[in-house]
């Protein structure tokens, strides 16, 4: 079992794990994914690596709820166990030697932008400009964080309600406007933030890598149920990624092999309310 | 000499009922049932069936004690070289093995030496029975995976006192036999008896490591281990690699299997994993990963469930046994049928799957007839689910992260004939990482082998 050291609410959907697993943080890279499980009968959920300590031997996860296992995972409390928590799988996001980089987090994608931007700073090469936003204010996560990691924090919403009312596609033009060298574009986050990001970053030639965050079982490269197809050709999100070229990826595919469960996602969702009003067994 | 009483049959669940339910097929020989069998056998002086065993089960002297009705000697004498006799007794190939050399098998049906090893290991399981735990010897094994080979590996050497640590990257012990082949055929509390029993031996077992990703063969050098056995099977899935193969409703057997029985997502919403439940089902090929995808898909519910397969029924690499059972399900078989294209809906699901006919041309280099596409024979059968069996390689995973330790260009690892050692010192492998998608006994047997070089290194080291 994997105890849960501490526990914060970024936002209401949105909470932050620090989990003890050693053997995870001995290894762990920024970019890398955690596969858990919650229970017994849970089933296998990857998670970005948001932070680590090896030293603690610690790994920080963030689960912002969306289905069953979600809100499973959000339900738990400090001194609470995951059943699984094994890693650290994937490859690790390159790291730039030199020149300016834009992070783009959007939603909880800032969580596994967090590490990178870390790294970044810690190696001091490079010139990391965030820029990092949410559908609206109370979305928005781990602002003091990305500050303290980065040359440039740029805070965008949605709706405005917070920082400045763009998206990031929007920031990127302006600093190209301006003349400002990009040489590293790293966007993570909803598959439609990535995929306007890539498609603006293709146009304007700046190289960009996404984190895919597909439908997974195993996560070691075993049943491919996270390919995707990448330069034209099919590629297994656990082990060639989850960091992909976006200029590469096949968005549209990726968006519609994601939501193959959402009819089940609903079922368990609502067999598990019946449960829980004693309505069911 | 008397007549040779016939064959006994094994008592199985009705195909109109089975068909439908997960519980297993084959329910089992009864006493009288396993006491008739065995006294079919001859007591050979010579006897042939022990030279076909990978194990080298005593098999003349187990037979011999079941006819006596002395069941835990049987029992014991099974497991003096066999550790998961429960498994074998279910899905070895007995027909290609012992049974083949039987020698009432020449004239009749050789005696079922299968069926009675199950018998005794579901009779050891059922009566408790416990293994001794031998005197500690002082050394320390890793073995990488827990499937049959991991498994068989750590049980010879915990039997020779080595302190044997085993690495999963799952979340359960058993690898193949957990995540692969289905409840109907090798019920998950069987092999959980079986894993068990290795840990009253001595044997620890962590889950949720990946050797090579959460620790390296040489980190496990630095923690003392003297000699580490890799036995991470052949879990990376082939696909065609024709256009369509990413639309939704296509899955690799792994994954299909892998729901079903690792995630019990039959059992859903009870269990959290959930599957699909295809109506048509196209299985695309014919060995024995295939015969379990096919029959599992009839039990979620499929209305057909069919096998689609480039060569015929002659060349096919399903067990008899698990052919004879899926066309008693219902499951139809579509012969010398290439996959040349999936089909997708307006919205990206799959609805049909195109195809040509094939005719067998020469034998290629496996011995079989070439299957040689029929020009201009493109159909398209109706579908919403396809599932890829074309079998699996060595996953790549360790090999690509340990410096010295050598593959073929295939992906399997490179080892000794005699002693399945790798390319590095200390490191033994064997299974489906060495010999690609193969049996259960064949990986138990490379175990077993590598054991004993092992234990043979070690001694040897330490004088």
């Amino acid at each position: 079992m994997y105890k849960i050291l501490s526990k914060r609410d970024l936002t209401d959907i949105t909470k932050l794990f620090v989990v003890d697993a050693p053997f995870v943080a001995r290894k762990a890279e920024p970019g890398q994914f955690v596969i858990v499980r919650v229970r017994e009968e849970g089933e296998r959920v990857p998670l970005t690596i948001a932070d680590f300590d090896r030293g603690k031997g610690t790994v920080t996860v963030v689960i912002q709820e969306v289905g069953l296992t979600s809100k499973l995972i959000n339900q738990l409390k400090p001194g609470d166990s995951f059943q699984d928590f094994v890693g650290p799988l994937g490859k690790p996001c390159p790291i730039e030697e030199s020149g300016t980089v834009v992070l783009a987090g959007g939603g909880f994608g800032v969580a596994p932008v967090y590490p990178i931007a870390k790294k970044m700073k810690a190696e001091g090469k490079v010139h990391i400009v965030s820029i990092i936003g949410a559908r609206t204010k109370d979305l928005l996560i781990l602002e003091p964080e990305m500050r303290s990691v980065s040359d440039e924090l740029i805070i965008i919403t949605d709706d405005g309600s917070y920082g400045r009312k763009a998206f990031p596609t929007d920031i990127i033009k302006e600093m190209r406007e301006k003349g400002t060298k990009i040489d590293r574009v790293i966007a993570i986050g909803p598959m439609v933030m990535m995929r306007a990001v890539a498609n603006l970053t293709k146009t304007l030639g700046l190289p960009t890598y996404v984190s895919a965050d597909p439908i997974m079982v195993d996560g070691t490269g075993m049943c491919g149920a996270c390919r995707l197809t990448v330069g034209g050709k099919v590629k297994f999100a656990c082990v060639d990624g989850p960091i992909l070229d976006g200029h590469q990826v096949d968005f549209e595919e990726a968006i519609r092999r994601g939501k193959m469960y959402a009819t089940e996602q609903k079922t368990a969702l609502d067999h598990h309310h019946e449960c829980q009003c004693g309505g069911g067994h | 000499m008397p007549p040779i009483k016939p064959r006994h049959a094994m008592p199985s669940q009705d195909p109109e009922q089975r068909r439908r339910n997960f519980e297993e097929v084959a329910t089992g020989y009864l006493e009288p049932l396993a006491l008739g069998e065995s006294s079919r056998c001859l007591t050979c002086p010579k006897p042939g069936c022990y030279t076909g065993c990978p194990v080298n089960v005593n098999i003349k002297d187990f037979v011999a004690l079941v006819k006596e009705g002395k069941y835990l000697d049987a029992y014991k004498k099974i497991k003096e070289t066999n550790s998961l006799p429960a498994v074998c007794g279910r899905v070895c190939p007995q027909e290609e093995q012992c049974e083949k050399f039987c020698l009432i098998g020449k004239r009749n049906e050789p005696v079922a030496v299968g069926r009675l090893e199950r018998f005794v290991a579901d009779w050891a399981m059922e009566h408790g029975v416990e293994p001794e735990k031998p005197a500690p010897n002082g050394h320390k094994v890793a073995v990488v995976g827990s499937g049959p080979a991991g498994l068989t590996c750590a049980g010879d050497l915990a039997m020779k006192g080595y302190k044997v640590t085993v690495f999963e990257a799952l979340h359960k012990a058993g690898g193949v036999l957990i995540y692969g082949i289905p409840e109907f055929r090798l019920p998950k509390r069987i092999v959980a008896a079986e894993v068990k029993n290795l840990e009253k031996l001595g044997v620890e077992i962590i889950t949720n490591v990946v050797v090579g990703k959460s620790v390296t063969l040489d980190d496990l050098f630095a923690d003392g281990y003297e000699a580490i056995f890799v036995g991470t099977g052949a879990g990376l899935p082939k696909f065609m690699g024709v256009p369509g193969e990413t639309l939704n409703g296509v899955f690799s057997a792994n994954e299909y299997l892998t729901r079903t029985n690792l995630m019990k997502a039959y059992l859903f919403p009870e269990y959290d994993t959930p599957i699909k439940h295809g109506k048509k089902v196209a299985v695309v090929g014919a060995g024995n990963v295939a015969m379990d995808c096919v029959r599992s898909a009839l039990r979620h519910g499929a209305d057909d469930a069919f096998v689609v397969y480039r060569r015929t029924e002659h060349e096919m690499t399903a067990r008899k046994e698990e052919f004879e059972h899926a066309i008693e399900e219902g499951v139809v078989f579509h012969w010398l049928t290439n996959p040349v294209r999936v089909i997708g809906d307006e919205n990206g699901w799959v609805k049909g799957l195109e195809c040509v006919k094939m005719e067998l041309g020469e034998p290629d280099e496996s011995g079989r007839r070439r299957p040689v596409e029929v020009k201009g024979s493109n159909f398209v059968m109706d579908c919403d689910m396809v599932v890829v069996a074309l079998g699996t390689s060595p996953n790549p995973l360790l090999s690509q992260t340990t410096p010295g330790l050598k593959t073929e260009k295939w992906g399997g690892l490179i080892v000794e004939e005699e002693t399945n050692a790798t390319t590095r010192e200390g490191v033994y492998a064997g299974g489906d990482a060495v010999t690609g998608s193969a049996t259960v006994i064949l990986a138990m047997g490379a175990g077993k082998k590598a054991a004993k070089a092992i234990d043979e290194y070690i001694q040897k080291k330490s004088k």
